[in-house]
């Protein structure tokens, strides 16, 4: 995918970092952590899948895969105090967080034992134990919310950083501006991470939005904003380290486009007829994971029976939870008006 | 703290409120305002009720935003989420459709769709108010939306004490607090709050006892219907006066205690009438009487229509004293 990216525009404005690394510049360790990670939410993707298929899981699926390395190279630079928003596609965001598989399976399946008690779904899991905030089904919406959270951080003086995740298409909502105007004039420790995907909903990038690089709008809040290819584990690492520095240091938000590709459509099941065939065979062909699962073995990083015990590791791990959730009772009836309303003070 | 407010002098709707502020942020570091022009060099708000505030507890928890009311309120409720206590100020009633999602979507849901695991205790002061030739987009009472959507209270008050003592128990209240003021009742004067003092939420007070009818009202309507007391009782009509205080959720009991006494019940709010909080209430009513009511409930409202600018439209679209005595006489003369 790397060669996919054009910067034909106006190439790279005042504010547009260029993100040209190598991949000496990333320890091995590093490298195997991300690999780790996305071995996790490729494997639970596949399964998520193969259960609803299944008719074992009911519920609206919003499939990640072709968008892991994203997720796992920002998440190796957080620790488990920063905070998260993200959205309905936004299961690797929290997977590579922290969030437990077991609580995970659990709320995908109405059960009391899921994060939270069944009685949000997979749109809106939330776990703040690992700083997963926010999941909103609402397009933009993580990123005013992400602001606040943000400003905590910067009251408090506690150092910690937020990450808003979104997609291409909520780069066109209200939301968007208001959010990154505001953050930019407080200089608050938010990291904007745009998972450009290139369809919004069924509709091509192009076709909604006329700027080429998303990126480039952060000029116009007078942001850092930084483009990357989405599928290369070390420019997403080394653009989210920067963006997670930067906010630790007090200097601001940063906005990241990460181009990478959904390979499941909008919502799985879709039948993806909006989609250029050829457009989705190059990407698939171009899959991020075997060829970074590759690019290990090739360069001595790790071996393959290293990778290959990381992955049945999962299985093993995503068995257990799939087991614990389909073995989980439904919430209780009093559960339908609990959580409401706290106790009030006064 | 539930102390009865004191009566050595007098103070406004609008000092009790700009109080109830400087009280809070002095009670708790967690207490932080946004909103536009809040802060000191931009005049403390449009109306003066944050003034003071930046200059005593600084721009950092006192902050003039962007018109970004959805960044507003997100902000808001981020920030509520790491544990602090923002007052998010709305200027107008009309602005917070702009900040809808923000509000219903996610203000008063998250903690129902977190299974508890997090909370937005956040407030939101909204003034509005027909009766100032604003028109269309800048004096609706919108209450009813808020009250509609489970997770959000909703409160306004029509005294100066209950001003400040429902402000100070929005802020400390777990969950969001749209918290309405009335732009023409910022200059009602009356006995001031002892600092601390708290009016429960979910708790109506008894404005006026009486006993041949119940009016229910709040904010500035309430303060109609007491200019109504006194031509009533020289009509011979004896009023129950309930200022709810709470929109949402709305002391039943209260209300229910003195319609079983006068069998008798007209509801007033400024807002229009259908499916107002007026009617909610009326059917709770009906059901809770039925067979015991000596008349019918009456509502009395704004017509369906957006608010009017010309002035002889305006004054017809709002109720007044006048009318809420007619209404009130002829409920009882008749039945």
């Amino acid at each position: 995918m790397r060669t996919s990216i054009k910067r034909e525009s106006a190439g790279d404005l005042l504010v547009t970092e260029a993100v040209a690394v190598t991949d000496k510049q990333l320890d091995g360790a590093t490298q195997v952590e991300i690999f780790r990670r996305m071995a996790l939410l490729k494997a639970n993707d596949e399964r998520t899948r193969k259960e609803i298929t299944a008719g074992r899981l009911a519920a609206p699926y919003y499939s990640y895969r072709g968008q892991e390395v994203i997720a796992a190279a920002m998440a190796v630079n957080l620790s488990d105090e920063d905070y998260l928003c993200t959205i309905y596609r936004g299961i690797h965001d929290m997977l590579a967080k922290g969030l437990p598989l077991k609580q995970l399976w659990a709320e995908m399946a109405g059960r009391v034992t899921g994060t939270c008690k069944g009685k949000g779904g997979p749109m809106h899991l939330t776990y703040p134990k690992k700083g997963v905030m926010v999941t909103t089904g609402i397009v933009g919406s993580s990123l005013p919310i992400a602001n606040g959270l943000a400003w905590a951080s910067q009251l408090s003086k506690d150092g910690r950083v937020t990450v808003a995740c979104f997609g291409d298409g909520a780069s066109n909502i209200g939301a968007f501006h208001e959010a990154l105007n505001l953050a930019a004039v407080w200089k608050l420790p938010v990291i904007f991470l745009c998972q450009n995907n290139q369809y919004g909903e069924h509709t091509r990038y192009a076709k909604t939005t006329a700027v080429q690089q998303i990126a480039d709008r952060a000029a116009g809040y007078g942001m850092q904003g930084a483009r990357v290819d989405g599928n290369d584990p070390v420019q997403m690492y080394h653009a989210a380290r920067r963006a997670v520095e930067r906010a630790r240091a007090g200097e601001g938000p940063t906005l990241i486009e990460a181009v990478t590709f959904r390979f499941f459509g909008h919502v799985f099941g879709d039948a993806d007829r909006y989609m250029d065939p050829a457009q989705k065979q190059a990407a698939i062909a171009a899959d991020p994971y075997p060829a970074y699962r590759a690019k290990l073995i090739s360069s001595a990083v790790a071996t393959e029976v290293q990778l290959s015990q990381i992955e049945a590791e999962f299985q093993a791990e995503i068995d257990q939870a799939v087991a614990f959730a389909l073995q989980s009772a439904y919430p209780g009836l009093e559960e339908l008006t609990s959580d409401v309303y706290g106790a009030s003070v006064a | 703290m539930n102390k009865a407010p004191t009566k050595e002098r007098q103070t406004t709707v609008l000092e009790a409120l700009n109080q109830a502020l400087h009280d809070a942020f002095a009670d708790d570091p967690k207490v932080v305002a946004l909103g536009e022009d809040i802060a000191d060099p931009e005049e403390g708000g449009v109306v003066g009720v944050t003034k003071g505030l930046s200059t005593k507890f600084g721009e950092a928890r006192v902050r003039t935003t962007p018109i970004s009311e959805q960044a507003i309120i997100g902000a808001a409720i981020g920030v509520s989420l790491a544990g602090y206590k923002p007052v998010a100020e709305i200027m107008l009633m009309n602005f917070t459709t702009v900040a809808m999602d923000m509000i219903i979507n996610h203000a008063a849901k998250l903690r129902y769709m977190s299974g508890g695991q997090t909370n937005v205790p956040i407030v939101i002061r909204t003034m509005t108010g027909a009766g100032f030739s604003t028109g269309g987009q800048h004096s609706d009472y919108l209450e009813a939306w808020f009250a509609h959507t489970a997770g959000m209270k909703v409160v306004a008050a029509s005294t100066p004490a209950d001003a400040y003592g429902l402000l100070r128990s929005a802020i400390d209240d777990p969950d969001p607090v749209l918290l309405i003021e009335s732009m023409p009742s910022y200059w009602t004067s009356g006995a001031p709050a002892a600092p601390g003092y708290r009016v429960p939420i979910g708790k109506a007070s008894i404005a006026s006892p009486g006993s041949d009818l119940t009016i229910v009202s709040y904010s500035r309507m309430l303060n109609e219907c007491t200019a109504a007391l006194q031509p009533l009782e020289e009509a011979g009509v004896s009023a129950e006066l309930i200022d709810l205080r709470t929109i949402s959720p709305w002391d039943e009991e209260t209300v229910a205690n003195s319609v079983n006494k006068t069998g008798r019940c007209l509801i007033v709010h400024e807002a229009v009438i259908p499916f107002g909080v007026g009617a909610e209430i009326a059917a709770v009513l009906s059901a809770r009487f039925h067979g015991k009511l000596k008349a019918p409930i009456a509502r009395l409202g704004a017509p369906f229509t957006p608010v009017p600018f010309s002035k002889p439209l305006e004054n017809a679209y709002l109720v007044n004293a006048q009318r809420i005595r007619d209404a009130a006489v002829a409920l009882v003369k008749r039945h």
